[in-house]
């Protein structure tokens, strides 16, 4: 039992069920099954993004960049619709992916061939992505009623009790967890964020795994473009402003190092599920929404302390004092 | 493997290269040339340029980033990062706001900004520092914290009543045209300038930057330098937060959002290794007035806000990849 209790994925969920147990005495009917989906429907962008910026954090690096790729394909996608209305739903979505893929092959690029900080890669494509939403937009918003009925009502279709976009989510975690798990690439982002040197010396690619990371996170912040435009049914400049640092914060919940290669995609998922969970309370129990990101920013640093608790090496011994019983460490 | 074994020629030169030479071939060099080609590209571009009162009004739009940009500067040289200074401006700015509804008069405000910002540096240097986690993750938390703070007092309203005694730090003028945050910008230049350079503290940030084990076996404190260095960028955060109300004359919650960002171009602009270990404040100082030329420039000419930030990221890129591409270009050539 203590053995579970330390596995940090399965104290995440706990902390999450308590949490949800907490929420349902002021609001009876929070742990309905109704309300559970509903949670998790809100939070599967958040997931779809999360895992992308987790495959990038893994390989010790971050994209910044995933909130402005999202509204940039989100953009691009909505205009497309409105301005072609018979272009079928699966190709709109194909373009969004690949739109998302190439945005993130740009980044990649920028951090392989020409081995640019990725913070200062992704600073940089964050303001210029954004910029290009304008540009292509002209500042103009599309609006539902320009939106094609598939365009949005395709998301919201119940299967089997659940809406496309939560299987859609279902679907991005089972792919990112194989991908992970089963795949050289998804093997290699562990070795190139665990220890780069090493990783080299192995004969894996860090550079080229960093691309693909990029590429993989770039692909999934299109296709969450596409998501959010529908389920939002507008489209923007503006729209999921400051998005990247919640994917960031539900990979730090959910015990991603930033140092790279650590983490699991549950963990992920469970930080990503956290911080729905405290938003989606948060008007039920009567705590005014501007409260919101206050509560993410002491979430988040709590789970950094967390983190670093749990990633603690003992440093080495440099003096060590038998009589007094003491070790100094560096 | 990728890295080939290179057969260089040894060649021994007539002359040693002088400092004069290297200053020549130097980052700030190349900055500084930038900067006075984009100087004669805007007095082209607009004949409302070369205006001194115009140009005054430019160095607002650069001196409070600037003014956090030196702390910032040396926090990013010994190795760590703060990503939560615009949300200290933001804090610091309600703070000011809500004591100005009660009453409080201009040298109060003041001292509550300044606090306010030292006040959160200090929480960033306790996470940091104190407990040892990484910079960037706490400094995203606790940039979500202090604006969500912001937030929280505020919700969609703004404090306006600020005394008018008050409006001299953002709009006020020293002597002509050269305005008091100019004034504050080049006194800040240079005791930054000092501290980094001549002083044991500026050379302990450079180990540190460069390798952290070294300085700590060499005796360096590392803890509290990193400590001070947090201390100085929630300072300077609270000085920049009472210019900038003071220009504004009013606070809302979304009070210089995106400035975090701005602030670390203009670092890194500056030749400041984000890895930390190397960077001037020259550097730092020209990168300033780039900045602020380029978006006053591209203000002249009617380009909107947005579409000026895509200027500034491609440079952000741009003056970070070239000097790697013509040293790849300089090895390819040489082989």
């Amino acid at each position: 039992m203590q053995k579970l209790l330390k596995n940090r994925e399965m104290l995440l969920g706990l902390i999450i069920i308590v949490m949800i147990l907490g929420f349902t005495t002021r609001a009876p009917n929070f742990a309905n099954p109704d309300n559970l989906v509903t949670i998790f429907n809100d939070t599967s962008i958040l997931i779809i993004l999360a895992l992308g910026q987790m495959v990038v954090i893994l390989t010790k690096s971050i994209d910044l960049s995933v909130a402005a790729n999202l509204a940039f394909t989100g953009m691009a996608v909505a205009m497309l619709d409105s301005a072609y209305p018979g272009l079928p739903l699966a190709l709109l979505v194909l373009i969004a992916i690949g739109i998302g893929a190439a945005l993130g092959a740009i980044n990649g690029f920028l951090v392989w061939a020409l081995q640019i900080p990725p913070i200062v890669v992704t600073l940089g494509t964050l303001t210029i992505y954004r910029g290009m939403s304008f540009v292509l937009s002209g500042g103009a918003w599309v609006n539902a009623h320009q939106m094609q009925p598939d365009f949005l009502g395709v998301p919201r279709l119940p299967v089997l009790g659940l809406p496309i976009l939560s299987w859609v989510a279902i679907a991005v975690i089972l792919l990112v967890g194989f991908i992970l798990a089963r795949t050289a690439f998804g093997r290699s982002t562990y070795a190139a964020g665990g220890n780069p040197v090493a990783a080299i010396y192995a004969g894996i690619d860090v550079g080229r795994a960093r691309f693909l990371a990029f590429v993989l996170s770039g692909a999934l912040a299109g296709l969450s473009g596409y998501l959010w435009v529908s389920r939002y049914a507008v489209a923007y400049v503006d729209i999921a402003a400051g998005f990247e640092l919640d994917s960031v914060a539900a990979c730090v919940i959910g015990g991603i190092s930033i140092a790279g290669g650590i983490g699991t995609v549950i963990g992920t998922v469970l930080g990503a599920l956290f911080l729905g969970v405290i938003k989606n309370a948060l008007p039920v129990i009567g705590i005014s929404p501007f409260a919101q990101m206050a509560i993410s920013g002491i979430v988040i640093v709590l789970a950094v302390v967390f983190n670093a608790r749990a990633e603690a090496k003992k440093g080495r011994i440099i003096l060590r004092d038998r009589a007094a019983g003491k070790e100094v460490t560096a | 493997m990728s890295t080939a074994i290179e057969q260089t020629k040894r060649v021994i030169p007539d002359r040693l290269e002088t400092p004069f030479r290297r200053l020549l071939g130097s980052w700030e060099v190349l900055l500084f040339c930038v900067a006075v080609a984009i100087f004669i590209a805007n007095s082209l571009a607009s004949p409302y340029f070369l205006n001194a009162w115009n140009l005054s009004d430019a160095t607002f739009n650069f001196t409070e980033k600037a003014l956090i940009a030196f702390a910032m500067a040396l926090l990013i040289i010994a190795g760590e990062i703060d990503l939560s200074v615009a949300a200290i401006i933001a804090l610091a700015s309600t703070a000011m706001g809500y004591a100005a509804q009660l009453g409080v008069g201009a040298p109060g405000l003041v001292a509550i900004g300044i606090t306010t910002g030292l006040a959160c540096g200090a929480f960033n240097g306790l996470l940091v520092a104190g407990l040892k986690l990484p910079s960037i993750v706490v400094t995203i938390g606790t940039m979500s914290l202090f604006r969500g703070i912001s937030y929280l007092v505020l919700g969609d309203q703004a404090f306006g009543k600020y005394p008018p005694e008050f409006a001299f730090f953002g709009q006020g003028y020293v002597f002509w045209v050269v305005s008091f945050e100019f004034v504050l910008f080049l006194v800040m230049a240079l005791l930054f300038g000092i501290l980094l350079h001549r002083t044991n503290f500026g050379r302990h940030v450079y180990v540190i930057g460069n390798n952290p084990l070294a300085a700590r076996f060499s005796g360096i404190p590392v803890e509290r330098v990193k400590f001070i260095l947090f201390l100085l960028t929630g300072l300077m955060s609270g000085i920049a937060a009472v210019c900038l109300t003071s220009r504004l004359g009013s606070t809302r919650p979304s009070i210089a959002q995106g400035w975090e960002l701005e602030v670390v171009t203009m670092v890194v602009l500056g030749g400041v290794s984000i890895l930390g270990g190397s960077g001037t404040i020259v550097g730092v100082v020209i990168a300033a007035f780039v900045m602020g030329l380029v978006t006053f420039g591209l203000g002249l000419l009617n380009v909107p806000g947005i579409v000026m930030s895509i200027f500034i990221g491609l440079l952000l890129i741009i003056t970070i990849a070239l000097p790697i591409v013509t040293r790849r270009i300089k090895h390819a050539r040489n082989a």
